[in-house]
């Protein structure tokens, strides 16, 4: 549970940043305002809807270093083989940091304002998505046709899972990037709302590489050595 | 609504960010049944919660029943005993408590309280409760599944959950509360981001954290706590889910059951309740601190003063708040562990008993010399304090390791954790609905019955309880449906049962006689007016009573002082609303 525990400090330094700047310690029994005070809008000035997505990539991120958490729990444990990574999980990493770049360039040319750009960038970044998914689902395949069926042992199931998971959360940004992309070639959607919609695909992209990045790094194995480090330097 | 005197002509300065739109709903189905009315929200969620914990109340009724008079319900077997505990236990903590503070009061006191016109994203807040109702259905449909809902006790401790030996593991039972959890945490998340960012962007100008009532404070925490917490649950019952249905052995270890060698093999049963208790702790203070929250309002509202310490308050909720996830493991001292871990957190659960003990001298210190009047939201503010000390003297007692060993798994622990967990935030709950029924109806609740409901309801908890920490202190186990003739029970202690049972049958009747009030007074209770309390909180200060959608009507509120101006000296009336500014350029000391 060591894993949880640092992403949760992680979250408490941001969290505790962000309270610092909350004027906290003020003492509001003394501090009246009169009507002719300028009373202020206290929120941040960052869109509401990034704000929320951010909270929600939290919630997200608590949720895969669980995962992970468990992961190392579980392989601590003597029925643990490790599973071979198929190759083609290096060519579905490519092309979902391929989809990524493409939401990225995308919403570049939404700041400038080229819709037409906009609407092959997201067309161009659903694509790969779903081309990742797909190579997913062949990797499973190969895996299950050389007998690596999810019951066998511990590793195998915890591929299963935590790829599955991973996937389906790719899947949920599918349908919001399908939603933005509909929206924009209707064409009826101001460029403001169009701008904030693609910027947030883009945070949600990258966050969702950047799990996947990690989550491929430990179950091809190279997390091993690390938590072996971590081992000894704890004992 | 803005109570500017008319003496000031400042003009007010103009919003720096626009007013939010609004969702504006067509038709009836829209307004009433898939709202996106925070409001209307609340009220689904609240009367969902309440309906499933009547079938809760029920079901402590039956084992209180059995345990009492054994035998005297032939059809309560072992194995249904076994299943009415966990049905009780799960639907009372997740399904009833965690459901109606934050998306019952949630939702409604959130934008309210903070004069937004509702939540930043209502549809994600719509869909929250319905994969909420989804979530309650597929557990109700377990009761009628074949085999039964499943009896593991609510903390669904593996392997024994998934197996043949207990009610519901090789049948639906466990397959169905799984879903069901897994639905209710992504409906929660759903919401819990609503009332985050809500409290984060939708405020009123003026509105500073630290004018925030403290029932804000309360759900506000508890909510960011439980969006981290409860992906533990999810993470655990997904991977159990697996165990049972694709015969994965992340918790199962090998096991021979009836002569047959299962499929399982090497599991690890303490990884779950790792992933369960992580969970699980900071559930305790999902339920408390939104109780803490509403409490310190209700007692300085109904005792005209200002509540004492409102920043240390504050501190204490975020301090509270964080230490309970490094507490988890506290939970498991039966299970063994390394002495070292095991010293570590049996000292932070001391230490989180500091802010919160600062918490009770705060409120009594707000009592101290207030004008308090008895009313029924103040009456069961009360008797959570008195409860809440009770429990927490209990408490420590569990958190020190070496008298927890004995003491685990008897009842003892039952009595305390109803205390702590059951008895107090339910006093939270129901004086939080007499207090703000009036604003969601227009309405009192009746107050004859009002105050047998609280006699009843605070007396007989005490007898249900008091007497239940002696069995356990004789030796009484937990989780038993039957004594039998065992040798160190005396004969009195079976007395003792059967008066706890008839108690309890007493407080559930008196729990029928609330919710007859709720409806009864929906159409005949006092007319109640805009601010029956005389309250400071912008919720009372809406134009309307009860508040249309949006709230506000034209402007929305500005916010010029916290939430506790009680008994200002020098002001002509002993409450002054936070929408209401200074008049003139005198400060408070000067006042005063
Ligand atoms: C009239 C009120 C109540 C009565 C008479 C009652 C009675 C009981 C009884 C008889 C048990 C089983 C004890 C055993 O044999 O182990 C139990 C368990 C439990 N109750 Fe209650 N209860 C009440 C209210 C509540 C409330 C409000 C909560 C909310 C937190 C709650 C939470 C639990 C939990 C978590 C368990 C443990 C379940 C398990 O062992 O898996 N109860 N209750
Ligand atoms: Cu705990």
């Amino acid at each position: 549970m060591s894993v949880i525990l640092i992403f949760l400090a992680g979250l408490a330094v941001i969290i505790t940043w962000w309270m610092a700047q909350q004027r906290l310690t003020s003492k509001p029994w003394l501090e009246v305002g009169r009507a002719s005070d300028p009373a202020r809008y206290d929120g941040s000035s960052i869109p509401t809807a990034k704000i929320g997505l951010g909270v929600f990539l939290a919630v997200v991120g608590a949720l895969f270093t669980l995962f992970i958490s468990a992961y190392f729990m579980r392989m601590g444990l003597a029925d643990w083989w490790a599973i071979p990574i198929p190759g083609l999980l290096w060519a579905n990493t490519a092309v979902l940091a391929l989809s990524s770049m493409a939401v990225q360039w995308t919403k570049i040319e939404a700041q400038r304002g080229h819709i037409d750009a906009v609407k092959f960038g997201l067309l161009a970044s659903f694509a790969t998505a779903v081309g990742f998914l797909i190579g997913q689902l062949y990797a499973w395949r190969e895996l299950v046709a050389a007998g690596y069926f999810i019951a066998d042992n511990p590793a195998n199931s915890f591929f299963y899972l935590i790829t599955g998971m991973h996937g389906l959360h790719i899947l949920g940004g599918l349908v919001a990037l399908g939603r933005t992309t509909v929206r924009v070639w209707e064409g009826n959607a101001p460029l403001g709302k169009i701008r904030l919609s693609v910027e947030l695909c883009a945070m949600y992209w990258h966050f969702m590489l950047l799990v996947w990045l990690i989550l491929f790094a430990l179950l091809a194995g190279w997390a091993n050595d690390l938590v072996e480090i971590c081992r000894q330097l704890l004992t | 609504m803005v109570n500017i005197p008319s003496s000031i002509d400042d003009p007010i300065p103009p919003a720096e960010v626009e007013d939010v739109e609004l969702y504006h709903s067509h038709s009836w189905w829209t307004t009433y049944v898939f709202s996106q009315d925070a409001k209307v929200i609340a009220i689904q969620y609240s009367m969902t919660a309440m309906s499933i914990g009547v079938v809760a109340l029920v079901l402590s009724w039956l084992m209180r029943i059995q345990l009492g008079f054994p035998g005297a319900l032939p059809f309560i077997d072992a194995e249904r005993y076994y299943q009415f505990i966990t049905m009780h236990g799960m639907i009372m903590v997740i399904y009833l408590l965690t459901a109606l503070f934050l998306g019952g009061f949630g939702n409604y006191l959130i934008p309210l309280m903070l004069g937004a016109r509702d939540m930043v994203f209502p549809y994600a807040n719509m869909l929250s409760y319905w994969l909420y109702l989804l979530a309650v259905l597929v557990l109700v449909a377990s009761f009628f599944a074949p085999g039964g809902p499943t009896g593991a006790g609510w903390t669904l401790y593996p392997p024994q959950a998934v197996l043949s030996g207990t009610p519901g593991g090789q049948d639906w039972g466990i397959i169905l509360m799984l879903v069901s959890l897994i639905l209710f945490i992504i409906g929660f998340t759903m919401g819990g981001l609503n009332y985050v960012v809500t409290v984060l962007q939708g405020r009123a100008r003026g509105m500073t954290l630290m004018r925030m009532p403290l029932t804000i404070w309360g759900i506000f925490t508890a909510t960011v706590m439980a969006l981290l917490a409860f992906p533990a649950l999810f993470v655990a019952s997904v991977m159990m889910l697996f165990d049972r249905l694709l015969g994965t052995s992340f918790f199962m270890p090998a096991i021979v059951e009836m002569g047959e060698q299962l499929k399982h093999n090497g599991g690890s049963p303490i990884l779950f309740q790792h992933l369960f208790w992580f969970f699980g702790h900071p559930e305790v203070y999902i339920v408390a601190l939104p109780a803490f929250g509403i409490v310190s309002d209700l007692i300085s509202t109904h005792a005209r003063k200002n509540i004492f310490g409102y920043r240390m308050m504050v501190w204490a909720i975020v301090i509270i708040g964080a230490l309970s996830f490094v507490v988890w493991a506290h939970h498991m001292y039966v299970s063994g562990m390394n002495p070292k871990f095991g010293f570590f957190f049996a000292t932070t659960t001391l230490i989180i008993a500091v802010p919160t003990a600062l918490k009770v001298y705060n409120w009594i210190l707000t009592l101290w010399r207030g004008d308090i009047h008895l009313t029924l939201p103040m009456l069961f503010a009360l008797a959570f304090i008195v409860t809440f000390l009770n429990g927490g003297l209990t408490g420590l007692f569990l958190g020190n390791v070496v008298v927890d060993v004995p003491l685990s798994d008897t009842l003892f622990v039952v009595a305390h954790f109803h205390m702590v967990m059951g008895v107090a935030p339910i006093m939270v709950v129901f004086g939080a609905i007499y207090h703000w029924y009036p604003k969601i109806t227009g309405r009192m609740l009746d107050e004859t019955m009002g105050r047998i409901h609280f006699w009843v309801t605070f007396l007989g908890a005490y007898l249900i309880f008091f007497p239940m920490h002696y069995l356990g202190l004789l030796g009484m186990p937990r989780r038993y449906y039957e004594m039998g003739e065992t040798a160190f029970v005396p004969p009195s202690a079976h007395t003792l049962n059967e008066f706890i049972t008839i108690m309890a049958l007493i407080v559930g009747a008196a729990q029928m006689l609330f919710l007859f009030n709720l409806f009864w007074s929906y159409r005949r209770g006092k007319d109640a007016g805009g601010n029956p309390w005389r309250a400071t909180t912008l919720e009372w200060q809406t134009p309307t009573t009860p508040p249309p959608h949006g709230n506000w009507g034209k402007d929305l509120p500005i916010v010029y002082r916290w939430a506790y101006d009680y008994s200002v000296p020098g002001a002509a009336e002993d409450f002054i609303p936070q929408n209401q500014p200074n008049p003139d350029r005198i400060s408070r000391e000067h006042m005063s």
